[in-house]
């Protein structure tokens, strides 16, 4: 895929770089005040994870544009452990991490679309798109 | 990076006015209680007016230093909490029960001042 720009993940400050470089993203594309945070927080947490259970990863941005609706495409990649039970780490409350437990169920309540796919040993790789209303 | 913490009377004013990352929230974190311990004020505002990002992570440490302060004996009123930002932590899941709010400032100087009375 062809992704327009890319955030890489490797230190604590660049959560912060990621939800900057997304929120800018999301303002440019026309999404309001409300929308703007809810994709920064989605991409914090996003971003968070990657830092927390993969050491390193990437945060990928792509404006999406169809004939009657605009929007952005936010992937999360990592080559970490992976998730042996996705079903699981979507359940409310559930972390390892002993955080507020919002994790990926509360990226998923902020976007419109989500999706994941995640192999142990190899990595995960998290989809989400929100469209502008 | 370190958050600026004033002196006024018995309260300490905080507004927070840079996006968060996770060194300077603890680093916060840290000096909020020191400050707490070292000039025994009673009373903390901590101001999100500027703040346009709250993520899970600073909701739980902005949470844990109230507590943390009540434990001591400092009561911590947060305010100022924009509206895209309640609305993406209740998205988020995160509800802060327990956590003393204020529409602004001078609201939340009012709230410690009758919670320190009675």
């Amino acid at each position: 895929m062809d992704f327009q720009s890319c955030v890489t993940i490797q230190k604590e400050w660049d959560i912060v770089g990621a939800r900057q470089m997304g929120r800018n993203i999301a303002k440019e594309i026309g999404f309001g005040t409300v929308d703007q945070a809810r994709i920064a927080t989605a991409i914090s947490e996003l971003a968070r994870n990657i830092y927390l259970y993969a050491g390193s990863g990437e945060i990928c941005f792509e404006r999406l544009e169809t004939i009657d609706r605009k929007g952005i495409g936010i992937y999360a990649i990592d080559k970490g452990p992976g998730m042996e039970e996705v079903s699981r780490v979507m359940e409310d409350g559930f972390s390892t991490s002993g955080g507020l437990g919002a994790g990926l169920p509360g990226v998923k309540r902020l976007m419109d679309e989500f999706d994941i796919v995640s192999e142990v040993g190899k990595g995960t790789k998290i989809t989400v798109m929100k469209w502008i209303r | 990076m370190r958050i600026p913490i004033l002196k006024l009377h018995n309260y300490l004013l905080i507004s927070i006015q840079i996006d968060l990352d996770d060194k300077t929230a603890i680093q916060f974190q840290e000096d909020l209680l020191n400050k707490i311990h070292k000039s025994g004020s009673t009373g903390v505002v901590i101001d999100l007016t500027s703040v346009d990002i709250i993520d899970s992570f600073i909701a739980k440490v902005l949470g844990d230093v109230v507590m943390m302060s009540d434990l001591m004996g400092a009561k911590v009123v947060l305010t100022g909490i924009q509206p895209a930002v309640a609305m993406t932590l209740i998205d988020l899941g995160i509800h802060l029960h327990n956590v003393p709010t204020a529409l602004d400032l001078e609201q939340g100087l009012i709230k410690l001042r009758q919670e320190l009375e009675e």
